[in-house]
């Protein structure tokens, strides 16, 4: 018997009887702003809200904060002037001189922060966390209240990786003491579109 | 610290030798369960957050064999390549077979009970292959050549001045610098150049999905990101509980995980692999290393509803105030007790015994598993299988003749009352374990039942 059959044939002998699932959990209806819970949840966790009328905005916010930056690629069109384009079939080890990466998100998440991105919006896996420096694009009206939502928008999306992201890369494995950056970026940046 | 041969007490007397320090890491771990209350309390349907991910987990256990089925029929069908693996043996030899075929002899490692749990990383070194664990605090105890202290916060139990110590020595930071942002700062520009040439990377596993063959790994540093996609090859290891039905149920569990754990809202990544990317494979092994065992056992098989969010630890008196390592077990703490005498009854037959059944580790649990309850039932299946310390056993026959003669009983009562009035030397001294880092109380005058007797008429 192969480790697979001998494994699953245990299983089967001493699996308790069959339980059924509970009913879906969904959000509970409340009355809170979501852009407001989303901001300053994500500030607690280290990142920083820009709200943006307008790509124009976003391309004068980063030549003014980021002026100093060397690297800076984006996914966006929309960033050409502010950005390099035409990086994506580069080896993923080339990103690690990025000082700052400017992609969009599908939507974020009120309760956590959290940004759902997936492969296509990265153009390359490593991108989003190799940069020093991280930025993300999202609209005011794809801010949703929970993870609940969030899984009903993915559905059964098709994806090869698809992420999270909440905030700066991070640590407090010294004593407790709270470290942004990590191993991923120093900081994140999102721009509230309209 | 060498633990060979040493239970939990004396693993205890080690680490209780210095009280400031043992109060420091109590207080740490307070801080961190306080900030999890506060997480919790945020969410109003946290209760029923609690009870929907606990029958989710049932769910699984009660199906598992037709969801790792399906898991695997999945994840194959997205290009990965799925392993089976009986015990650690078996999963170290899948590994290494895996890196020899592709030529590799130096890889990155993000945090993986699984693979403490198996001993990998003594297994590669031992085949020449050269292993680096990029989480930030397993590094730390990695290059102090320590297992982690605790699954979430693996170098809880070091100061900063010691790790400052650790990276002058193999980092080359100046010596007596401690401070966390420089240290933190070294270990980036140390472990970037890792991810940078390293060939494969191995990651751990906080959830896999039946119905669509995904798998999700959480991590706050980014490790586990940087790591796998930078790599030609990703090998991920899990236990085979790891499973759950649907991909709608990581909304509860990514709910649920990392705000009982450090009190976060979520981990900064929670990276969904679905398919390896161009040019990469991407290998599961599914390890059973004694998990169908406790399937087995009807009394235990809740354990495996466990996600490894490390609460009952940071609640636990006992764990508080003795260490990670005084547990002598890849997984510490009450969770990790009830775990390790299903692999080896007689070498962690000490374990169960050491909490105070208060229950705190049943009451945070996101997945609801009567932790509490467990132990209890341990002790009881290690006392009557004869693993028990004969000074326990023996204390317990003692307390069994007392407490069934009501006779033996008030005159025993009467008896202690005098000496330890009298003769307070004959209890507090090295001899009585009790007297240990304790005074003893004072002493009433009479017992509740002659009080009683006296005034029952009042």
């Amino acid at each position: 018997m192969t480790s697979r059959e001998q494994i699953l044939s245990k299983i089967k002998t001493h699996q308790p009887e069959l339980t059924s699932l509970p009913a879906p959990l969904t959000t509970v209806p409340g009355t809170v702003n979501l852009i407001e819970l989303f901001s300053s949840v994500l500030v607690s966790i280290g990142g920083a809200v820009v709200e943006a009328d307008s790509y124009e905005e976003i391309k004068n916010y980063i030549k003014q904060t980021f002026k100093d930056q060397k690297r800076i690629i984006s996914t966006l069109k929309e960033l050409a002037d502010v950005s390099e384009q035409g990086w994506e079939s580069q080896d993923p080890h080339s990103y690690e001189n990025v000082d700052l990466a400017i992609i969009q998100a599908h939507f974020g998440v009120a309760e956590n922060a959290a940004l759902w991105i997936t492969e296509e919006l990265m153009h390359q896996r490593a991108v989003p966390f190799i940069a020093q420096q991280l930025a993300v694009v999202v609209k005011r009206s794809s801010i949703l209240a929970t993870m609940h939502d969030a899984y009903i928008r993915i559905g059964n999306a098709e994806y090869g990786f698809g992420t999270f992201i909440a905030g700066p890369s991070k640590t407090a494995d010294i004593e407790q003491s709270l470290v942004l950056g990590a191993h991923g970026p120093k900081g994140m940046t999102i721009f509230l579109l309209p | 610290m060498n633990t060979a041969g040493k239970d939990h007490a004396q693993l205890s007397d080690v680490f209780n030798e210095d009280e400031a320090r043992v109060n420091w890491h109590d207080e740490t771990l307070w801080f961190v369960r306080a900030k999890r209350d506060k997480a919790a309390h945020n969410i109003p349907e946290w209760e029923s957050l609690r009870e929907n991910a606990s029958q989710i987990k049932d769910n699984v256990l009660s199906n598992l064999h037709d969801y790792l089925i399906s898991f695997e029929a999945n994840a194959e069908k997205n290009g990965i390549k799925v392993h089976w693996a009986s015990d650690a043996e078996e999963h170290n030899k899948i590994v290494h077979a895996i890196l020899k075929e592709q030529g590799v002899n130096r890889i990155v490692k993000s945090k993986s009970m699984l693979t403490e749990e198996c001993h990998l990383n003594e297994y590669l070194q031992h085949n020449n292959i050269e292993v680096i664990d990029t989480d930030l605090g397993e590094r730390i105890v990695q290059l102090a050549e320590e297992p982690p202290s605790h699954i979430v916060l693996p170098c809880i139990h070091k100061k900063k001045e010691e790790i400052g110590e650790l990276f002058h020595e193999h980092l080359g930071t100046p010596e007596g610098m401690s401070d966390p942002v420089f240290l933190t700062a070294a270990a980036r520009v140390h472990l970037r150049e890792k991810f940078i040439t390293r060939k494969a990377a191995i990651t751990g596993v906080n959830f896999a999905v039946a119905e669509t063959g995904e798998f999700v790994v959480c991590t706050n540093e980014g490790n586990a990101d940087m790591g796998a996609h930078l790599a030609d090859v990703h090998i991920a290891c899990m236990g085979i509980e790891k499973i759950i039905p649907e991909r709608k149920h990581l909304a509860v569990f990514l709910r649920l995980l990392a705000r009982s754990a450090t009190g976060q809202p979520i981990t900064t990544y929670s990276s969904h692999f679905k398919k390896p990317r161009p040019g990469q494979t991407m290998h599961i092994i599914l390890v059973d290393n004694g998990r169908t065992t406790q399937l087995s056992r009807p009394d235990f098989r809740n354990s495996l509803k466990c996600i490894r969010c490390g609460a009952c630890m940071n609640t636990c008196p006992v764990y508080r105030r003795s260490g990670g390592h005084s547990y002598h077990t890849a997984i510490a703490g009450p969770i990790g007790s009830i775990l390790a005498p299903n692999l080896d009854m007689k070498k962690y037959a000490d374990l169960p015994f050491a909490s105070t059944l208060c229950g705190s580790c049943t009451n945070v649990c996101p997945v609801k598993i009567n932790i509490h309850e467990q132990l209890y039932k341990w002790r009881q299946v290690i006392v009557k299988e004869g693993y028990a310390d004969p000074k326990k056993a023996m204390a317990m026959k003692a307390m069994e003749f007392t407490l069934s003669k009501p006779g033996v009983y008030r005159s025993a009562g009467k008896t202690a009352r005098w000496f330890l009035k009298n003769t307070p030397f004959a209890v507090n001294n090295k001899l009585n374990p009790w007297y240990k880092q304790r005074d003893m109380p004072e002493v009433p005058k009479q017992s509740f039942g002659e009080w009683y007797k006296q005034h029952k008429n009042d």
